[in-house]
């Protein structure tokens, strides 16, 4: 249990120093691999807890894919040499506000959740059944998901759907005056369409209609 | 004291595992050039030791004595990272290929995921490496790898959940006993092709090195890199293609179990076999490197988004609607 706890506090010093970094470091590509780190650590911690499915899927999708279109976007738009204004700002910055009311928010849904463990310990104990059962807790996540929850599961992937054809519509753009290649038209090319023999008379030249 | 024993023995393990394949990357490299060079009639690095196969180790003897030159622009720490991690995550995914029933370091329940976890981390080393050289051509190759990588990462995810829906588990030594009747190659073989495809997309090799591709980009992410950080990439990037080889083997050639179970191929041991499939599967990857040429960028993004996802995702239909069909699902 030693063990445990040292690299449970090992990976959650980790994950809270990533996070205060992602803010602070000046430079934003920088930011953002404080915030794959920070990924990489909380996923180190769902994994001590015993959910290994969750760790692997976050890691999978935040960091194999997510967190490398946030790396990305923050290189194409060259924003990394723009300096972070939280920390030695002159003026107050005006992402403060929003800043404080996201975390408020965050932060009493907390509360809220750990009130509920709180006032109903049982439930608690609901989610700790996840990693003392037989089963891995792939399967029983399965067996939750795709049985009580289907509707939801459905709907997300839904709402998921409409936003990816969302994003795509909003930019998609024909653009006139480029050359595509047709792979048909390419591959369907027979000599009769490309090759076509004249007969040229002396000294008159032949003229060639495209 | 009870940790420090466990320690010692986990250590020893992990030696035991990682010093054969990091040998075997660097045999790996003379024969991926050996073969290159016979399919274009010539002999390859023959000098050497016997039959030059000690070349690899006197590249590296170079590597490691030549001074690595760091582009004063560049971002230094990010800079020195890349290789290091390229070759970390090459290495850790080792960690839970299965050699036989009992001789595997890591026996989780998630192994499958695991290895599609540290792979799709891979291409983390190099946008690091391009990014932080600060200059053109290693960032344009970076962009490439990255969208590349990420993109094949998708079909190879379809592919695998193909595998698992026979299989019925994550676990990669029951995705091996899994294949005891028949390998997933007979029933499975379209899916086979495309992951032996996407493969080579993943690991950067060609037809798909675009991110390396000489011609336009120098070098790509290693341009700005030189003496053992190159080495590194060089080395992360064998053990990456080895690994794929082993995930091909695990996943579809019956990982170490023998084709036949009867007298003349039960006298090879198992873990034998599992290097026989990787290294059969690596010969492909080297023939395929001498024979194809190199696939231009937009015909490399249709292969991967309009050719293999729609296909791979109707065989994951297909394959479940006849394994509910026939009451073939994996039950426990």
């Amino acid at each position: 249990m030693q063990a445990h706890a040292f690299f449970f506090y090992i990976f959650s010093l980790i994950a809270i120093i990533s996070a205060i970094m992602v803010t602070a470091s000046k430079n934003t590509v920088h930011s953002v691999f404080f915030l794959i780190l920070d990924f990489i650590s909380i996923s180190c911690l769902f994994i001590l807890i015993g959910a290994e499915f969750l760790g692997m899927i976050m890691l999978i999708v935040y960091v194999g894919a997510v967190a490398v279109l946030f790396l990305f976007v923050v290189m194409m738009l060259n924003v990394a040499q723009q300096k972070n204004q939280w920390f030695g700002a002159t003026s107050g910055s005006k992402h403060i506000p929003v800043g404080m009311i996201v975390s408020l928010i965050i932060f009493f849904e907390l509360l809220i959740v750990i009130g509920g463990w709180k006032l109903k310990p049982d439930l608690a104990n609901e989610f700790m059944k996840l990693s003392t059962t037989v089963v891995t807790n792939t399967h029983s996540i399965g067996n939750v998901l795709y049985t009580d929850y289907i509707h939801l599961f459905q709907l997300s992937g839904m709402i998921l759907l409409v936003a990816m054809i969302g994003a795509i519509v909003l930019t998609f753009r024909k653009r006139t005056g480029i050359k595509k290649q047709s792979y048909i038209s390419q591959i369907s090319r027979e000599k009769n369409d490309g090759v076509e023999l004249v007969e040229v008379k002396n000294n008159e030249g032949v003229k060639i209609d495209v | 004291m009870e940790y420090l024993n466990i320690l010692f023995l986990e250590t020893y393990k992990i030696l035991f595992l990682l010093l054969p394949v990091l040998v075997s990357v660097a045999m790996i490299v003379w024969l991926d050039r050996r073969i290159w060079a016979f399919v274009q009639k010539r002999k390859g690095p023959n000098v050497v030791g016997p039959f030059g196969l000690l070349q690899s180790l006197a590249d590296a003897l170079k590597y490691i004595f030549k001074e690595i030159i760091i582009p004063a622009s560049s971002n230094k720490i990010i800079f020195i990272l890349a290789p290091i991690v390229t070759m970390t995550l090459a290495l850790v995914a080792w960690a839970v290929i299965p050699f036989s029933e009992d001789f595997v370091l890591a026996d989780i329940n998630v192994g499958i995921l695991y290895i599609f976890a540290i792979s799709s981390l891979g291409v983390y080393g190099i946008i690091m490496g391009g990014w932080a050289s600060n200059s053109k051509y290693p960032f344009l190759g970076s962009i490439r790898s990255a969208a590349q990588m990420v993109s094949y990462e998708v079909s190879i995810g379809v592919i695998i959940i193909n595998v698992l829906l026979c299989v019925g588990s994550l676990n990669l030594s029951d995705i091996v006993l899994a294949q005891e009747k028949i390998w997933f190659v007979v029933p499975l073989f379209p899916m086979f092709v495309i992951f032996f495809i996407s493969a080579l997309a993943e690991t950067n090799r060609p037809p798909f090195d675009l991110p390396e591709a000489e011609a336009e980009l120098v070098s790509g992410y290693q341009t700005e890199y030189s003496g053992m950080m190159y080495a590194m990439f060089w080395l992360g990037e064998y053990a990456n293609i080895l690994l794929m080889c082993a995930l091909g083997s695990i996943l579809f050639l019956g990982g170490w179990l023998s084709p036949l179970d009867i007298f003349p191929f039960t006298i090879i041991p198992n873990p034998l076999w599992l290097i026989i499939k990787i290294l059969f599967l690596f010969v492909l990857f080297a023939l395929v490197k001498a024979i194809v040429p190199r696939y231009r960028y937009d015909q490399l993004m249709r292969l991967g988004w309009k050719v293999f996802l729609p296909i791979s995702l109707i065989w994951v239909v297909l394959t479940s609607g006849y394994l509910m069909y026939f009451d073939l699902l994996p039950k426990n």
